[in-house]
């Protein structure tokens, strides 16, 4: 069941990339890229990664695509004459660009020993007895390693030197970086909000 | 993948071969979900009906089924079916077919995600809401699609003010929606449900601070603006853009931009009800007491296995498979629960039932905004609203700790809190969850949280600082 589903989704993300590299009409490659992104998600939560899963779906299909169609309704001239033509240096330049990242792709998964994954301690629904693998993003936000206290805990360590360990860990996580990034983003947003704004002289302000 | 853990047990129990077991699971929650999915907007579309009748001055449908036109649904359905399917000649056929398809999936891939009661909820995720809103967020992609695809400009119109102001309420939405979230600490839909049990005025997430109580109205205009109802159906203003992105849909493609319109209405009212009204809870405990006491005859019972297995075996020995080798996994099918459990499902739908017959109350009462007075609310005011909220949210427990020194509102009798963290583990529905008692899950809630400094770990931690 879960390979048929592997193989649905996977088809389906492959297919639809496919099919935006092949479609001329723009608004129809957004339709085939929410195809391959909503697979992706949905490959996402197969490997019970709920987190990534939906958060790939609220990003990348909810915002960024429906931004891409909301652009491309703003921008073109007439309803459904939108194909889109791409030259000869185009080709080139996106060819480089794709085989490098497949390189590095290839390389990345090369490099993992999918002996070791395999033959780990947890599968697919144990990962789901722990509720996904959100609680591990959270803990390590906040700096503890989930993978390594399980591991502690399955050992028997005592109860106690587990808390002291919790109580004096010097670590601060992801949690700084992460919420710089987010202040960044927020300081983003209202700077290009202030750049966008109707700009309007005093003396025109009457008029209106 | 374990979309229906505890059927898949019983079926394996049973001796079937998981996969079939899965597959048998996946399609009966499938049915139950999709039949509901079909129900509420027959339903809701009667109402708005006789509603509206009765808003202005008339009697609505008195005729199909009966006495009061309660079938009308039904007849407008059949009747839809029956028209020519017609695709304009300027549109883009694909995706003008696909548009309708893709709007109703969304707004039932919510559906699967919305607890009815504390054991009934197709997925059971622990980040539940957060789930929800995203697959809640793709119905939009299928509304600027079908503007898009039409090749009208009123439905181009329609799909540029839909984009713009769905995106814009989303921030918001999911902003007052961590009120509550904080106040019961967890994402988990069931346990936000199960959170609010006990008498309404304390234990109701609306009632547990000043904040919580602005954001439900909050939460409830965005919400509202969210299923482009009026005063926000800019989308589909009849009196300026025809039908707006659905005036070139015809027959049974209009008819899903319907269902998908009022089942989007059910379920952020769903959505409203177990974040701020309670869930499944009347709020009475004299009533709610037997009820509970119904489903928590099994539920005692497991949680005695918890305990048991928690303090006799050290954690993480337990790993091993309870799931397969023993039943004591599985809970036995019980009449009680299920009453108590079907109990439940009626109060929800019955609350959320009326927060649609608001929503419905507000669309005949309002005149429609102008687009630019909709994205000044949201923009202008419904986002700095919703941040102060949210920050007024995350202040309430330090306020609280200071001066009745717990960080909850919360007042369950102690017999409940102790259970609590147990019972919710159970609760989060994931079979193996139930199975693996002395995993790393109810590990974390015993002797993680209660000793530990950081008590915000598991999704349970207010049980748990109560029970401190």
């Amino acid at each position: 069941m879960t390979t048929f589903l592997f193989w649905l989704f996977a088809l389906a993300a492959c297919g639809g990339a496919l099919a935006v590299v092949i479609e001329k009409n723009v608004v129809r490659m957004a339709f085939w890229l929410i195809v391959s992104l909503a697979s992706v998600a949905g490959l996402f939560f197969l490997l019970g990664a709920d987190f990534v899963g939906a958060t790939q779906l609220l990003i990348y299909v909810g915002g960024t695509i429906v931004l891409l169609i909301f652009g491309v309704m703003l921008t073109a001239t007439g309803p459904l004459s939108r194909t889109m033509t791409v030259t000869r240096g185009e080709h080139v330049l996106a060819g480089v660009i794709g085989v490098s990242l497949l390189c590095v792709f290839g390389v990345s998964v090369l490099a993992v020993d999918w002996e070791e994954v395999e033959g780990g301690e947890l599968g697919v629904e144990e990962r789901y007895a722990d509720g996904g693998t959100t609680r591990p993003l959270g803990l390590k936000l906040i700096g503890i390693d989930g993978e390594k206290l399980r591991s502690e805990v399955g050992g028997r360590r005592s109860e106690a030197s587990l808390d002291a360990r919790l109580s004096t860990r010097k670590s601060t996580g992801y949690l700084l970086p992460f919420e710089i990034a987010s202040v960044h983003l927020l300081v983003v947003l209202i700077g290009a909000a202030y750049l966008a704004r109707a700009k309007r002289r005093p003396h025109e302000r009457n008029r209106h | 993948m374990l979309p229906a853990a505890s059927i898949v047990e019983h079926l394996t129990a049973a001796g079937l071969a998981p996969w079939l077991a899965l597959t048998v699971a996946i399609v009966v929650h499938a049915a139950f979900v999709l039949a509901f999915f079909g129900a509420v907007p027959a339903v809701a579309i009667w109402l708005e009906r006789k509603v509206s009748g009765r808003i202005q001055d008339r009697l609505g449908p008195t005729r199909v089924g009966g006495k009061f036109g309660w079938l009308q649904g039904l007849a407008d359905g059949i009747k839809a079916i029956q028209k020519e399917d017609i695709i304009p000649a300027a549109a883009d056929s694909m995706l003008f077919r696909m548009a309708p398809y893709i709007a109703n999936i969304a707004a039932f891939g919510g559906f699967m995600l919305l607890p009815f009661s504390r054991d009934w909820v197709a997925v059971a995720a622990d980040i539940g809401l957060f789930i929800l809103l995203a697959i809640l967020s793709l119905e939009v992609v299928g509304i600027v699609m079908a503007g898009y695809a039409s090749g009208s400009k009123w439905s181009l119109f329609g799909g540029i003010r839909e984009a713009a102001q769905m995106v814009s309420y989303e921030i918001p939405l999911a902003l007052c929606g961590l009120v509550p979230v904080l106040a019961a600490g967890s994402l988990n839909l069931s346990v936000i449900g199960e959170a609010q049990q006990g008498w309404f005025l304390p234990n109701w997430l609306i009632f547990h601070s000043p904040f919580a109580f602005v954001a439900f109205f909050v939460y409830f205009t965005v919400a509202t603006a969210g299923s482009k109802r009026a005063p926000f159906d800019l989308a589909e203003a009849e009196s300026e853009l025809v039908g707006g992105f659905h005036t070139e849909y015809s027959t049974m493609r209009w008819v899903y931009f319907m269902l998908a319109e009022y089942g989007h209405m059910f379920l952020i009212s769903g959505v409203a009800v177990l974040l701020f009204l309670g869930g499944w809870w009347i709020g009475l405990p004299f009533i709610d007491g037997p009820v509970a006491a119904l489903r928590a005859e099994d539920g005692r019972t497991v949680e005695r296995e918890y305990g048991r297995i928690d303090v006799v075996d050290p954690v993480g020995e337990t790993a091993t498979p309870l799931l397969h080798s023993s039943t004591s996994s599985v809970l036995p099918f019980s009449l009680g629960n299920y009453i108590g459990n079907l109990i439940g499902a009626i109060v929800l739908t019955f609350k959320a039932m009326l927060l649609v017959i608001v929503q419905i109350w507000v669309r005949w009462t309002l005149p429609r905004l102008r687009i630019d007075q909709v994205m000044t609310t949201c923009l202008k005011y419904l986002v700095p609203i919703s941040c102060a909220l949210f920050l007024g949210g995350v202040l309430w427990p330090l306020t609280l700790t200071s001066t009745i020194g717990r960080t909850t509102l919360f007042d369950w009798p102690a017999a409940w809190s102790e259970a609590t963290p147990l019972r919710f583990a159970a609760a989060q529905g994931a079979g193996a969850a139930r199975g693996r008692g002395g995993d790393w899950e109810s590990g974390s809630t015993t002797s993680l949280i209660a000793p530990s400094p950081t008590p915000s770990l598991s999704p349970s931690s207010p049980a748990a600082e109560i029970a401190r």
